[in-house]
This record gives structure tokens, sequence and C-alpha cells, in this order.
């Protein structure tokens, strides 16, 4: 029910920008005032939520350990997967941001005849990092359409992404990857039982909102054709803060744009904070070494303890009896 | 108490989930997968609320009447507390690859077992008192009122979580269900919901300082027992102190150690290490426990708990700590101790007093453990060792899922198993070192009436202990952990009979190769020495 | 706050890379783009059109200059017929370029402030224009 929800809301979405535009003709509202109060709210609640994290302290250091320990000099360390340094915190880190470490460990365990086996299972790994570095890739080159002249890294990018060369406007491949990583991370969600079991209206939508603004962008570029000299006319008024609506720009640009902004509002309070979030994450940021440097709680209070003496008072008689050494005859 | 399925029924495992979701389904209690509800002597006995007989199975339980404002300003405060609970009750995106991590779900195919959907069970309640969606949107995103369904659901799960960590490791944000589970646990623990298995060796170890409520004379017996063992196998009298003041080691280990087979033998080969070094050390009869069940109550119950470690350090005027085997009395001093109760001043950098070296990665924490200690033994040539002497044993190690995922302690024990043994053979590599599976039995779940959940959580590690049985001939399951050591018997009687568990400084009392000790004709165990059996018979 | 330079020091870099296109481009005025069509040959034009209307060169130039490329260098075939029925010799540099000898007033203009770079220059060579 989760996934029809949320594919009905972002056709909803998709005929709003429709009937806005078409029957309305509201460009201003969803090609000026709607653009910027998402941007606006994505910015602030973006910063807002890890600010809201950032008061949580973290009161112990825990480190889920995935390596052999920094000990005796001849053991060898595993000095990224059981960081004992920043150094090596900072290198788990990025191996796991930008490469998913973690997730790259995935197995899939099989019972047959009583006994389990775990294979190797890269597929959620692969569909994952496909589709986060389409996604950055993509909305890297759009900043051509956001900076005058366009940067020779945007160029750059983009002709490495249309390395195919195929078809006028030249097909880039990032465009199709991360409309298919989408769709496969959807059927896993469809297809396998025990995801779909998980699955939440909140994991459906973003992935229906991402296939539309996917789909759209492919349809403007190699299907409709759209005056992308105009487009450039609105964001650069956009980003210049000149806000301008050219003549004469296909209603598939503004639903595209409705759509973005969107998934730019909703972001903030949706689990897509995973971004900022991944950072904060204290079993992976810290390096273990707990033995070394004592870690501070700022809320560490006093508590009332059994002391030595009151045990001595209970069990003295005993303890003498039984030639145990004690404080007070 | 429910009869336990035989393996072959029990192994037979349906991960499919129904078809009814899940937040419509209310937990049903099954007899053998639920602890006792903790009695009121025990909770009195540490000053913890709303003592009372109650039973888990019945309709009321006896909550105080303002039990959901307790349960939500509790939550608050620790969402203050922890970044950890706030961000994981944030940023889970629920790509299931945790799902099929957990031993309990691969042993039950319970799906609110699957680490995801068991945090769920709580991220749904913060959706809705603590998230703007989950106030506006509802049901609709994922939010649901605390009720007492859902308190029932919430405590059956918590208690079916041994805070593993294994999900952790997959997890690509790091989202630890163990954290989840032990916040959780501390919120059900303020509406005096533990069980007796757990609050029980709380109470005795607030006492006496031990688990098992073992008084001072009765340590020293017990241990001065192990000692006329010891003269028995090897013609050594050993000669142990207890609250020696001005000794160089202060000696702590779990009172798992103390009390009951296998873990004895275990403490037996401490006992005659130390004695072979010349070891000055002594035994606190008050810090006789490494072990802290309040880690699987409350942090505060647990600091409580652990206060004596450091206290009796000083009193007794020691210079650093040597640590026994034990898995979560480690994961408590890795991760917990000198936190709650450094800095450590009063004692020095640990320093072997035999080989010299200075174990600088603990400057700080101050303590060491056996295995490190005994590794770096063997490695500088201390020890006079005949590993022929466990010929007869196959060996294979299990790692204790909180040295592993919480400290990172793979290559000491194994160092050690080698050169004590012949004979070692690693389990398949999904399931050692820190992709390890839990005993099925750990965070206080080693209670009797709950056998059937234990020897479900444990099917993994069983699974993985029958393959190198099989094709090794593995008959001993080394470990460095006490809960192991009692937990993991019965596991592999049920599943994998003719499987023995010993702590690894068993094997290595086998082999130590004592001054003017005689010839050994029994293992540790008062079992004959099979060769020798063989010598004789000719 | 708890950790908190190393916070803000995240949240400024994402900041100052989110919303780079504003800072960076804040009171330009910009201009848009008038492909120049005075070309003298242009001029003289009776009929001033293209090979197919504006709106469908505006849209499907790249298209058709694909086509073009494939008819003429795989298929030997040199003759378009356009939808009004006349007939053109496919050559970017004899039929096109006749027309629009000045690229860079022509061309160049939309597409560099779209950031396209087609890839037509890499065999072609460009015509040589007088400077202004």
């Amino acid at each position: 029910m989760g996934a029809l929800f949320s594919f009905v809301m972002v056709i909803l979405l998709v005929l709003l920008a429709y009937a806005g535009i078409k029957a309305a003709n509201l460009q201003i509202f969803f090609g000026v005032v709607i653009p910027y109060a998402a941007i606006l709210t994505f910015l602030l609640g973006f910063v807002y939520r890890m600010l809201k994290w950032s008061t949580s302290p973290v009161p112990f250091r825990i480190p889920t350990t995935c390596g052999q320990q920094k000990s005796l000099p001849w053991v060898k360390q595993n000095k990224i997967e059981n960081p004992s340094t920043a150094l090596g915190a900072t290198v788990r880190m990025i191996l796991e941001v930008f490469l998913f470490r973690s997730l790259f460990r995935n197995t899939k365990a099989e019972l047959r005849d009583g006994r389990l086996g775990y294979g190797s299972s890269k597929w959620l790994w692969l569909g994952s990092l496909a589709f986060h570095v389409s996604f950055f890739t993509i909305s890297f080159r759009h900043l051509r359409l956001f900076l005058q002249p366009v940067p020779s890294p945007v160029h750059f990018v983009e002709t490495l992404d249309g390395f195919l060369q195929i078809g006028a406007p030249t097909f880039l491949i990032t465009g199709s990857i991360l409309l298919l990583a989408a769709l496969f991370l959807l059927l896993r969600r469809f297809l396998l039982p025990t995801i779909r079991y998980i699955s939440l209206p909140a994991d459906y939508f973003p992935l229906f909102l991402i296939i539309a603004i996917a789909s759209t962008g492919i349809l403007m570029r190699y299907f409709l054709k759209i005056d992308v000299v105009s487009v450039k006319e609105l964001t650069m008024g956009l980003v210049s803060l000149n806000p301008m609506i050219p003549e004469k720009i296909d209603v598939i640009f503004y639903i595209h744009l409705f759509l973005i902004s969107v998934l730019l509002a909703y972001f903030p309070f949706s689990k897509l904070m995973h971004m900022g979030g991944v950072f904060l994450s204290p079993t992976r940021n810290l390096s273990n070494n707990n033995r070394m440097v004592r870690h501070i709680n700022p809320w560490n209070y006093p508590v009332k303890a059994r002391t030595y003496e009151e045990y001595e008072d209970e069990f003295r008689e005993k303890m003498k009896n039984a030639g145990i050494p004690v404080e007070k005859e | 108490m429910a009869k336990l399925p035989t393996p072959d029924e029990l192994s037979k495992i349906n991960y499919k989930p129904p078809e009814k979701r899940w937040v419509n389904t209310p937990a049903e209690f099954k007899d053998g997968f639920w602890c006792f509800g903790t009695r009121p002597k025990y909770l009195q006995a540490v000053d913890m609320p709303n003592p009372r007989e109650w039973k888990p199975i019945e309709d009321d339980w006896k909550l105080p009447e303002n039990w959901k404002e307790i349960f939500l300003e509790g939550f608050a405060e620790r969402l203050k507390k922890y970044r950890s609970f706030r961000l994981f009750m944030d940023i889970c995106v629920r790509c299931g690859a945790c799902a099929d991590k957990c031993h309990f779900f691969l042993g039950t195919g319970d799906p609110k077992n699957m680490p995801v959907l068991r945090a769920e069970l709580l991220r749904s309640v913060y959706r809705n008192y603590f998230t703007t969606s989950g106030k506006l949107l509802g049901k609709l995103a994922g939010a649901r009122e605390i009720t007492f369904d859902v308190l029932r659901e919430l405590w059956y799960y918590a208690f079916q979580c041994t805070e593993c960590r294994r999900c952790s490791v997959f997890c690509p944000y790091g989202i630890d269900t163990a954290e989840i589970t032990i916040i959780c646990r501390e919120l059900l623990n303020l509406l005096g919901l533990n069980t007796d298995w757990t609050m029980g060796p709380v109470a005795n170890c607030y006492r006496t300082g031990n688990h098992l409520g073992l008084e001072p004379h009765t340590i020293k017996s017990i241990i001065e027992s192990m000692v006329e063992d010891i003269e028995t196998i090897t013609g050594i009298k050993i000669e142990p102190t207890f609250n020696r003041k001005g000794a160089e080691i202060l000696f702590i280990t779990p009172s798992g150690d103390l009390f009951g087979d296998p873990g004895t033998y275990t403490c037996m080969g401490y006992m005659m290490l130390f004695h072979e070094l010349g070891l000055n050390y002594t035994w606190s009869t008050l810090a006789a426990e490494g072990g802290n069940f309040g880690l699987f109550t409350s942090n505060e119950m647990a600091k409580k708990l652990a206060y004596k470690i450091y206290a009796e350090a000083k009193r007794l005027k020691v210079k650093w700590i040597l640590g026994g085997e034990c898995g979560h009395m480690w994961r408590v001093w890795n991760q917990y101790l000198e936190t709650w109760h450094g800095p450590t001043d009063f004692l020095e950098t640990p320093v072997s007093p035999i080989t010299g070296t200075k174990f600088d990665y603990t400057s700080s924490l101050k303590a060491v453990h056996i295995a490190e200690f005994t590794a770096d033994l063997i490695k500088h040539g201390k020890l006079n060792l005949n590993p022929s002497r466990n010929d007869y044993l196959k060996v294979t190690f299990h790692d204790s899922c909180n040295t592993a995922r919480g400290m990172g302690i793979f290559e000491e024990p194994r160092h050690i198993i080698r050169n004590v043994c012949n004979h070692f053979y690693e389990m398949p590599e999904n399931t050692i070192r820190e992709q390890t599976f839990c005993c099925g039995s750990g965070s206080g779940l080693n209670a009797g009436e709950n056998m059937e959940l234990r020897m479900r959580g444990g099917f993994p590690r069983a699974n993985a202990v029958k393959h190198v049985h099989k094709h090794y001939g593995i008959n001993m399951l080394a470990n460095i952990c006490a809960i192991d050591r009692a937990a993991l018997k019965p596991l592999m009687d049920y599943w994998v009979p003719g499987v023995e568990v010993c702590g690894v400084h068993e094997l290595v009392g086998n082999a130590l190769v004592m001054k003017g000790e005689k010839e050994r004709t029994t293992t540790l165990r008062s079992e004959p020495l099979p060769e020798k059996e063989a010598k004789e018979n000719v | 706050m708890y950790n908190g330079w190393k916070i803000l020091l995240g949240l400024i870099i994402f900041l100052a890379v989110a919303t780079f296109p504003f800072y960076s481009n804040i009171g330009k005025a910009t201009v848009k783009p008038e492909p120049k069509i005075d070309t003298p040959v242009i001029n003289e034009l009776k009929e001033k059109k293209c090979v197919e209307s504006k709106e469908f060169m505006k849209a499907e130039h790249m298209q058709l200059l694909n086509d073009w490329r494939d008819s003429a260098v795989r298929d030997g075939n040199r003759i378009y017929v356009a939808q009004d029925g006349e007939k053109y010799t496919i050559s970017l540099q004899n039929t096109c370029m006749k027309c629009h000898s000045n690229k860079k007033e022509f061309c160049d203009k939309c597409h560099n402030y779209a950031g396209a770079k087609p890839y037509c220059w890499d065999c072609h060579i460009a015509p040589k224009e007088a400077k202004k």
C-alpha cells in the first residue's frame, strides 16, 4: 500500500504542475516562487537537522571494530577497519562515504537442508553506488545551467559522461544509470519479501520521485528537445536573484523543476538526511583509542555505588574467619 | 517449561514474512522465547523502579499509572543524551542489508528479529512523538502511539537481541542495533520491566561484587579447591592471595570462571600460568567479577557495578589490572569504564614483569587482556609449552561478539592457540572475526526458560561449528568469554554433540610445562590424557 | 553543541558548495544570446529560409545534422528532401555554413551559453571568419 500511495502522490505532483502551467498559467509560481521556497527549505532544514544532532553529545566512544585492534607491536593492526588514530578514522569515513565500504561486505544467507551458507552479494552495493554516483554527476552537470560562462570541469564531466558519442544531443550515460539504479532499488522493495515487509511510504516516495525526475529529464533532452537557451535564462535568473520567466518553455520543464523542488523541500524531513547523518555516526567516525585516551562524557554524573567499606562491614567476620585481610580489625 | 523441538524440526526455518503488515501484528509470546519477569526483591536491592510480582505472559503488568509519560520522558532524555540514539532513529533508509545478518532472524525467521525491524519497533514510536512528519502524517509516516501492545512487543524483542553488533558491521551508516536495544531496555527498566535472569545477577553483584552472589570466604574456598585440583594434577601447590595490598597486579575475571565447568578449568589455567611466572598478583574478593549485567539493564546500573574495579585497584595499591577471558567485561572496559570512573592516575602503564613489554596501547585504561599478556609471553619464548598434550583435541576458535566488534581482539588468542595446540582449524570466514556469530545467549539471555530461543539464536554459530566438525573432526570450541563457556556447551550438545567448549587458558594450562611438576596423567578436567592412557594399556 | 567546530566546518563547506551558483552570479545581468543571421549570403537571399522551419531547426538541428552525417558518410546519400519537398545537398560545410558562415556569431553563441559542445569540428574544418 505504501508503494501505491507514494506512486499516486508523485503522479498527483506531476499533474499539479501540468495543470498549474497549462490551465492556470502559473509560470511565476512554479518557475520562481516554488524553487526559491524549496531551496530555502532545503538549506535551512539541512542545517537545522545537523545542528539538532550536534546538540546530543557522544557520551561514549563506541566504534564498531571490524579488524584487529592496535595491541602488541608484532600484531598487525587493521588501521582502517579498527583505527586507533584520527587519520585511520578519516580514511575509514572516506571509504564509507565514497565507496560504501560496509555495504560492500554484504552477504546473502541461505538455508539448505539445515545448513546455512553465506554467499557474497554485491548487487545492493553496486546498485546504490551507481545510483549515488550518477545522481551526483547529473547534479554537477546541471551546473551548466547555473554558471556563465560554463567552467571547464563541467564540460569535462559532460564529455566523460557522453563518452559513447551516440546521437545528438549526445547520449549521457548517467541519466540512464540513475533511472535503472532507481528502478533496481524499487524492484528490490517489490520483489524481496523481507524488504517489502520493512518498506514504508517514506521509502517508496523518494524513489518514485527520483524516477519521475530522471524520466522528465531524459524526455526533455532526447525526445521533446526543449529550448535550453530559454531554460538557462530562467535558471540564471534564479541564481542571480533576477528571476524572470522566458516565453515558450515547454510544460515538461516546469514539471521537472517542480519535482526537484519537492525533492529538495522533502529532503530535510526524511531519511534522505542520511547524507549528512553518515558523517556523524559514532560507530564509524571514532577511532578505537579508548585504552590510550580517556573519552569524556559531558553528562557523566556521580552514582551511588557499593563501597569497599560497606562491603567489609557486611562480611568482616566471614573474611576474618577465612583469613582474608580486612581494613578494620 | 516448553518442550524443546528436535534440531531437525528447529532447523526448518521459513524466512518469508507474513502478508499481514507488522504494525498490525501484535507480538505473540511463544513459550521458550521469553524470560521470566524480574522478582521485586532484586529491584528493591538496587533501588530500581516499580518492584512487584509480575508475569510477562499475563495481561496486567502492574505498570505505574503514568507509565506512558515515564516512557516518553525517558525517551526524550535519552535522545538528548545520546547522539547515537537520535541519529540511529533518524537515518535508517531500510535498505535491508542487516536483515539476514542477525542470528536471531536466521534462527527464528521472525521478521521482527531483522535488526531493521527490531529498531523500527522503537522508531515508529519515536516518529509519533518526536518528529514533525510523524506528528503531522501519523501512520502514513510510519508512526504509532505507545500502547500496551507496543510496550509488550518492545519488551519481547528487546530480549531477543544479544547486543552483538553484527548488524552494525554491515550497515552503511553503522547503525548499531545494540545501542538501540540497550536504550530500549533502559526505558523498559524505568517501568520495572527487566528479566529475572538479568536482574538477579545485578542485585547479587551490587551486594557481593559478583553475579553469583559468592561471599568473600566462598570465593576463597572455591579458589582453594581449584588449587587442590591443580596439585593433584601437577603435583605443584600454588598459593593465590586475596585482597593483598601492594601486589603489582590486580587480576579480575568474570565470576563464571569460578563456578561451573568449563569456566573453572580456564581459571585453573590462569593460576597455573601466574604461578609458573611467579607473578606478583592478587585477587580481590569484591572485584571478583569483571562481567557486568548492568550493561543489560541501564547505563547507570552498569556504571554502579563497574565502580569497584578501579576502587579496588586503588585500595590495594596495585600498579595495573590484568583482565581474564570475558566478552562483555572487555566491551565495558574498552568502551565505558574509564569514561565512567577515570582518570586512572593512581595506576601505572602496564609493563609485563616477565618480558618487559610496555603495554603502551593501554596507557590510559591501564588494563591488559590476558590473551594479550600470554601472547606476549609466548612471542618472547618465556613459556615452556608442550602442545602435544592437547593432541587429542581438534580446536576451532569462536570470536566473542563483544571482544570482536567492541574491541577487535582477533590475533592474540589465535597466536596462543597455535602455540599450545597442534590441531587448529578456522570456521568459515563469514562466521569468524568481525563477522562472528553470537552464541545466542549473550546480554543476559542465558536463562533456562528461553532455551528454544537460545538454541535458535545459536543456530548460525552451531552450524559453522558443525561444518568444521564434519570436515576436520573438530571436538573443541575455544573462546575467550565466560558466557560463551556457559552457553556454548548446551548449544553444542543440542546441535553438534561431541564438541566440547573451553577457554583458551585451559588449553594453556594443559600445555604448560611447569617447573618441578610431576608427569601429568590427566588433563585439567581430570580426564586421563589419551596418549598416556594408551601407553599404560600396552 | 558537541564536536561543534567539526560540524560547523562541515556545514560551512556544505553551504559554500550548495549556494555556489548564487554567490558567483549575484548581481550579474544575464544576457540572452542572439545568434546572428546577417551574413552576406543570407542578406542576399530573396526568401530567408533554412532547409526546415525555424522552430524545427531550433529543436532538431542536432538530430538533423546527425542524420545528415549518417546518410552521407555511411549510406553515400547526399540528397536531403525537406518537408516542403525541396532538395538540398547534404553538406555541413557547403550547405549549412554557406549561409551561416559566421560560426562564432551563430553556432557558438547558443552552444557556449548552454554549455553544449558538439563534436562537429573534430572532423570538419571550421570556416575562417573575418575578424571584426
